[in-house]
């Protein structure tokens, strides 16, 4: 192990507090996907604080999370779950450990932050091509594909939707940006490695 | 007043009924939007979701924008992005050595010195009074149920604003143009959010409970602040209808429509005309 500087759990946990939880259980009775998940976000902050880093992380739940806050919100211990589910989703893409069942939303994801760092902007019409497609190769659901196909003329109908999207003009700082932040990964050793 | 704008995606994209709300309302109040130069991407959930870094670098180049074009002040009519764009500023002015790290990322000296503002926010700021000695018309047939969404008032040590569980912003301010708000339970929980198109059935499950529970308190009509929440609740309402077999029928209208409607500003120059579902 000499010479490597990997993080700790403390270091990419270090915001959330997740020592302080108690498990009450509060967190877990406000989410509004409770019953859609495999894990709770109090059953995954006890993981983390338990070591279980991967077991955690490669749970499903973290992709049907729809980020509202409400567990961090409720925490009486100022944990920041909804930080750790964060962190729990950021690892499971760096290690490609997000469970197949999720795939689409972790797709689009990708999707959207692509289609930010080429254009600066989001430019949707773009966005849904590359996303609708990407899913449709990955799980050849024409259902899908197809849905929201009767939006188009409706949005152009509202003049909502825009043929050719917005560029920034300074696409390069966009693009700079992007990739001094990707190549910070949170570079935490798996569980095996840690003692 | 004159006050830096940042639209953010949505509103330039297909969220522009409610640019042109918050342009036209503001406007009639003598506000001056200002749209930052070369503005990016909050990063919105994604970078939140996948990269730590880039959710703080991405909306702190914006700060640093505003900073060099000397806005202290800036309005975010989205509040995915006035939450990221608070949460940016908090970390950069909680220590001189993210200040330089972020500083570098983005080649820009950024302080986060500039206070971000959310459209109820520069209502307020403008205040009830000023608005009340400009209003023509009372908003006496309008039953809301103000929907407030997640990020208006979560995370609320980051974004400070109003009460997380019963908020009453919007509502004060529609019952003193002649509004009658309601009651309601689901006034702060999540509408689906971005996952219109990733988990759709999800967007269309939580969004039905919002509607039906608006509905089972006496509303005919929604309020809402945000584009993601307009998007779930209106575009999607036919669908949601179609899913749940259910007759939901409530016109969803951005704040700025209402507080527009009672200034004599007209609905098709409030975007009004471009929302999916129709006031019956």
């Amino acid at each position: 192990m000499s010479g490597n500087h990997h993080a700790t759990e403390s270091d990419v946990f270090s915001e959330t507090n997740v020592a302080a939880c108690y498990q009450c259980g509060k967190c877990s009775a406000g989410c509004p996907m409770a019953e859609h998940m495999d894990l709770l976000p109090n059953q995954l902050v006890r993981l983390v604080q338990m070591g279980r880093i991967d077991r955690a992380m490669r749970a499903e739940s973290l992709w049907k999370c729809v980020s509202c806050v409400t567990c961090s919100t409720r925490c009486p211990k100022s944990v920041d779950c909804a930080g750790v589910l964060d962190v729990l989703r950021q690892l499971a893409f760096e290690r490609g450990a997000v469970p197949d069942a999720r795939r689409r939303t972790l797709l689009f994801q990708k999707a959207f932050l692509d289609n930010v760092r080429r254009n600066g902007r989001v430019c949707e019409l773009e966005l849904i091509g590359v996303f609708k497609t990407m899913a449709f190769a990955s799980d050849w659901n024409v259902l899908k594909l197809m849905e929201d196909a009767t939006l188009a003329p409706k949005l152009m109908q509202r003049r909502k939707f825009h043929f050719v999207g917005e560029r920034v003009k300074d696409r390069g700082i966009v693009k700079r940006i992007f990739d001094r932040c990707n190549s910070m990964k949170l570079d935490l050793p798996s569980d095996s490695e840690n003692s | 007043m004159d006050i830096g704008y940042y639209p953010g995606c949505a509103l330039h994209g297909s969220s522009n009924d409610y640019g042109s709300s918050v342009q036209a309302c503001l406007a009639a109040l003598g506000a001056r939007l200002c749209e930052l130069d070369d503005w990016i991407c909050c990063g919105a959930t994604a970078a939140h979701s996948l990269n730590h870094m880039l959710a703080l670098a991405l909306p702190s180049r914006n700060l640093a924008i505003a900073e060099h074009q000397g806005y202290g002040e800036v309005l975010a009519p989205c509040p995915m992005c006035s939450m990221e764009l608070l949460k940016a500023r908090d970390a950069l002015t909680s220590s001189a050595d993210m200040r330089r790290k972020v500083s570098e990322i983005v080649e820009l000296e950024v302080q986060g010195s500039t206070q971000v503002f959310n459209l109820i926010q520069v209502l307020q700021k403008i205040g009830l009074e000023a608005i009340q000695a400009r209003v023509v018309r009372q908003l006496s047939e309008f039953r809301p149920a103000c929907y407030y969404g997640c990020l208006l008032t979560r995370p609320a040590d980051t974004v400070k604003f109003d009460d997380c569980e019963q908020p009453s912003s919007m509502e004060t301010i529609l019952r003193s143009l002649g509004a009658e708000p309601v009651d309601w339970n689901f006034k702060t929980e999540c509408c689906g959010a971005g996952m219109t198109m990733a988990d759709g059935p999800t967007t269309l499950e939580l969004s039905h409970k919002i509607l039906s529970n608006a509905a089972a308190h006496g509303a005919n009509c929604m309020v809402v602040a945000c584009p993601m929440c307009h998007v779930n609740l209106d575009m999607k309402q036919a669908d949601i209808e179609r899913e749940y077999d259910c007759r939901h029928d409530l016109a969803v209208y951005y704040l700025s429509d209402l507080v527009g409607l009672a200034l004599g500003v007209d609905e098709k120059t409030l975007g009004i005309d471009r929302h999916f579902v129709v006031k019956r």
